[in-house]
């Protein structure tokens, strides 16, 4: 291990870990399920558009959807079977809606299809170019949560060069384990897919992060690193103290650097990947093997058997419910994701996605939920505990008065919505509640204002429009009218003429008559 | 509406098992051994007037609290509010004056303004300056601690009827059979005598005082106590002291005949009740960490410049309300630079 110095950053929370309901069994495979629900939104950006008919018959592995626009990647069928529906089906989402989805009836043969044939190429000599794409074929994102396309994160653009890349595993979030088993079980491909991204970024040096509260993955991770006897690779023990695994956080304490408020990490030259994300990036780029599963942690006093499970995408939550032994007596709520950042879920036929990674099944009294809303006291454990040294109580000011522009200047943007602010709150307001309201509400006025703007515009364009014919018109008339007074001149000039010629005739006519006489 | 019940639960779903109610209750308990020393320095009529004043200010707070008044007087704020005014108030302040500060500090100084957490001054404070004014005779007249007859008699004033100038106590003072009073503080003591009462006493609270302000050991120890529970912003007080000392230390050293050493400014008067108890009141105080030093230097110095240039032999109440009341500007002039924000020489 390494004598690194490490940095603090500021407030966070020491929580009770609850780690060891579910870190005590080996990964076990999920059964397969009768039914894959798989979302065609299972990442941040553009969703993917379906490329099967509905009776079609899939193999494992087979692309089902292909991206749409740039920050978008393709999904996989899971398992083979027969495509029986593309239709709106409950989703895994805090708002219970449910989203478009590739419903398969599986067959249980689980028989893939043929692997693409890049895999014998050798990745250490690809572009970075032709590394990316190949990542974003095998559909991979973040699987810390995010679920950003975990190939736009391994282009390093304009950038002059990265100094560090990190692998996160600090897994911070009180009783989620599934990055701690991959660690323990899976750390010759997570180095594995750290080689791969190193290669696609030229990171200078690699660090693995990971919280001191896990010490078997630490210990694990190490041995695999020192076998490669590449000393710009590091493990690095870092204190537990949530939310540690928040990535700026973590860049903070692993290198001292701050990801400048608005910006991205590359911004200080390093890029930061979940350790189960590099296992993948292994897996698809060594195996050509598509994201078709992920490790979930089942877990809570609500569920009879926790435990970490090799789930297929798109398998319904109650079928991985049965397989930890189904609910206790005393169960009371589900949660996907940790106590923290976690929302609850009311439908247990949504599926696990991409970025599912836990289930909390919570007994009654586990979590203790906040008492009745008391106001704001101004006592600052919030401001004390907020790990983006925010001030929590001017924000919530701010927004319960929804004057959004005084909430922006309290740098609202910059809200992790970690909930530490909550957590402490002596006075059960939920805080972060009111930080969502709050940016929901300012994006929903830029777009009106963006709207308006377009409107305006428009509106201002056809002002001009009618401006410039109503001065075209005009110009025509005077001319038309200019040619009509011009006419009627010569008229009087040939009347004029006229005249003239009669007089002379006139003249002559007395002329002769008087020569006559 | 049908009877289906949605509950909207949203992360966070852990908890700190902390609430203000329990931080109030705490607040509560440092108070009373306050409480108890101040009766018993001071005796029966000393004990009717914390009650009478505690009691006002929980009905002021039900009766002006609307609907929500029967829940408000439960988190314990306006119990804190009616202790910290009745040991402002002199021992033998007159009840039914205490009945006026108590509906004015919890009526002007806190609902008035939409209640717990929306009161930009201490309410205890406020009530306080509001007797001050009203009543300049009796919130500055003053009985002997530790008066022999103060269990089994209460001095005339206490039982003063309303509206009418209380009897003299010159009497009921002469039955205490207490040595050499002469019905100052401390504080006074020194302003218009220049007389400095020893430290001993000054620690022990046996002085002529308000009801709570005496004893400044005690309430140290007390203040630590919250201190150390994470229910009170150390800081505060620290700075506040610190503020005293680096004003009256100076001037200390200059003239130490007009200037009395930064030990007596410390211990006498309210400074302490005021540093520990009234100062680090949340809702009034800042937030941001310069603020808070910032808001405590300021109430050091404005309590020495009060006390040794103004008129009034005291001056914490007033350092603290106009603290208070700059605690707003204090804010917006400290805030911290956020993670990830540029510093700003850099």
């Amino acid at each position: 291990m390494s004598g690194r110095r490490l940095h603090e950053f500021p407030g966070g929370l020491k929580l009770e870990g609850h780690k060891s309901l579910s870190n005590a069994h080996p990964i076990r495979r999920a059964p397969l399920s009768e039914l894959l629900v798989i979302p065609l939104q299972q990442h941040i950006g553009e969703p993917a558009e379906p490329l099967v008919k509905v009776g079609q018959k899939v193999l494992k592995g087979e692309p089902i959807a292909k991206p749409q626009g740039y920050i978008s990647v393709p999904i996989h069928a899971s398992s083979s079977g027969t495509v029986i529906a593309i239709d709106d089906h409950p989703v895994p989402h805090p708002s219970g809606l449910s989203a478009p989805c590739i419903l398969i009836k599986t067959d249980g043969d689980d028989k893939w299809c043929e692997p693409p044939r890049f895999i014998l190429d050798d990745w250490r000599e690809m572009e970075p170019s032709a590394l990316r794409n190949r990542i974003r074929e095998a559909g991979i994102v973040g699987l810390g949560g995010a679920g950003f396309p975990t190939f736009i994160k391994l282009n390093p653009g304009t950038a002059p060069a990265v100094d560090w890349l990190i692998l996160n595993g600090a897994e911070c979030e009180p009783y989620i384990t599934c990055d701690d088993l991959v660690m323990r079980e899976r750390a010759e491909q997570i180095v594995g897919g750290l080689l791969v991204m190193r290669h696609a970024l030229h990171a200078a040096r690699c660090l693995i992060g990971i919280e001191d509260n896990k010490p078997e993955a630490i210990a694990r991770l190490g041995e695999v690193v020192a076998a490669l006897g590449d000393d710009t690779i590091e493990v690095v023990p870092v204190p537990t103290r949530y939310p540690a695994g928040g990535e700026k956080q973590l860049i903070k304490v692993l290198t001292g650097r701050e990801v400048p408020s608005n910006g991205l990490p590359l911004d200080v030259r390093v890029v930061c990947h979940n350790v189960a994300t590099a296992a993948a990036v292994f897996q698809a780029v060594e195996d050509g093997r598509p994201l078709v599963s992920r490790v979930v942690t089942v877990t809570g006093h609500g569920i009879q058997d926790p435990c970490n499970l090799e789930v297929p995408i798109g398998t319904p939550v109650e079928d991985l419910l049965r397989e930890a032994g189904h609910f206790t007596d005393s169960f009371e709520r589900l949660i996907i994701g940790g106590p923290m950042m976690g929302f609850e879920i009311t439908s247990l036929r949504v599926p696990v996605i991409k970025t599912t990674n836990c289930l909390l099944a919570v007994a009654r009294d586990e979590l203790p939920g906040a008492g009745p809303q008391l106001p704001c006291i101004r006592c600052g454990a919030c401001a004390e505990t907020c790990p983006a040294r925010l001030q929590p109580q001017m924000l919530y000011w701010y927004s319960q008065a929804r004057d959004f522009d005084r909430v922006q200047d309290f740098k609202l943007f910059d809200c992790i919505e970690c909930g530490c602010c909550s957590y402490v709150c002596p006075s059960h307001i939920p805080l972060v509640h009111y930080y969502r309201y709050a940016k929901t509400e300012i994006w929903a006025r830029e777009r009106e204002r963006e709207k308006a703007d377009h409107a305006r515009r428009r509106h201002e364009f056809r002002q001009e429009r009618l401006e410039r014919e109503k001065r075209e018109r005009q110009e025509r008339l005077r001319k038309k009218q200019a040619a009509a007074k011009a006419g009627s001149d010569k008229k009087a000039e040939i009347q004029a003429a006229l005249a003239r010629v009669k007089q002379k005739k006139a003249k002559q006519a007395a002329d002769g008559e008087a020569t006559d006489k | 509406m049908s009877g289906t019940r949605i509950e909207l639960r949203t992360a966070p779903h852990a908890h700190a098992p902390v609430d203000v109610p329990l931080i109030m209750r705490h607040v509560i308990y440092a108070l009373l051994p306050i409480v108890a020393w101040s009766v018993w320095l001071f005796g029966l009529g000393t004990l009717l007037l914390i009650l009478t004043v505690t009691a006002t200010a929980l009905a002021t707070e039900r009766l002006l609290g609307g609907e929500g008044g029967e829940r408000s007087i439960r988190d314990g704020s306006a119990v804190i509010t009616g202790l910290l005014l009745a040991l402002t108030l002199p021992p033998a302040f007159p009840l039914w004056m205490g009945v006026v500060a108590a509906v004015a500090a919890i009526g002007l100084g806190k609902m008035l303004f939409g209640g717990l957490g929306m009161n930009p001054l201490n309410p205890a404070l406020v009530g306080r300056a509001f007797v001050q004014a009203a009543f300049p005779a009796s919130i500055t007249t003053w009985i002997p601690p530790l008066g022999a007859e103060r269990f089994t008699s209460v001095a005339p004033s206490t039982l003063a009827p309303p509206f009418l100038r209380p009897e003299g106590l010159a009497e009921w003072i002469a039955d205490q059979r207490v040595d050499a009073f002469t019905g100052a503080t401390p504080l006074g003591l020194f302003k218009f005598d220049g007389v400095i009462t020893p430290l001993r006493d000054l620690l022990a609270g046996t002085t002529a005082g308000s009801a709570g302000e005496t004893p400044a050991l005690l309430i140290v120890a007390c203040g630590l106590y919250l201190a150390f529970r994470r229910f009170l912003d150390w800081r505060i007080p620290l700075a506040v002291m610190a503020g005293v000392v680096l004003a009256a230390g100076p001037l200390h050293l200059l003239d130490a005949e007009r200037f009395p050493d930064p030990w007596f400014m410390l211990l006498s008067g309210g400074l302490m009740l005021g540093a520990w108890f009234m100062a680090t009141d949340m809702v009034g105080s800042p937030v941001t960490p310069w603020g808070v030093l910032i808001y405590g230097l300021l109430i050091g110095l404005l309590t020495v410049v009060i006390r040794l240039f103004g008129g009034l032999s005291e001056g914490v109440m007033y350092a603290i309300l106009l603290a208070n009341a700059a605690t707003p500007l204090i804010e917006r002039l400290t805030q911290p630079r956020v993670f990830g924000a540029a510093r700003r020489k850099e």
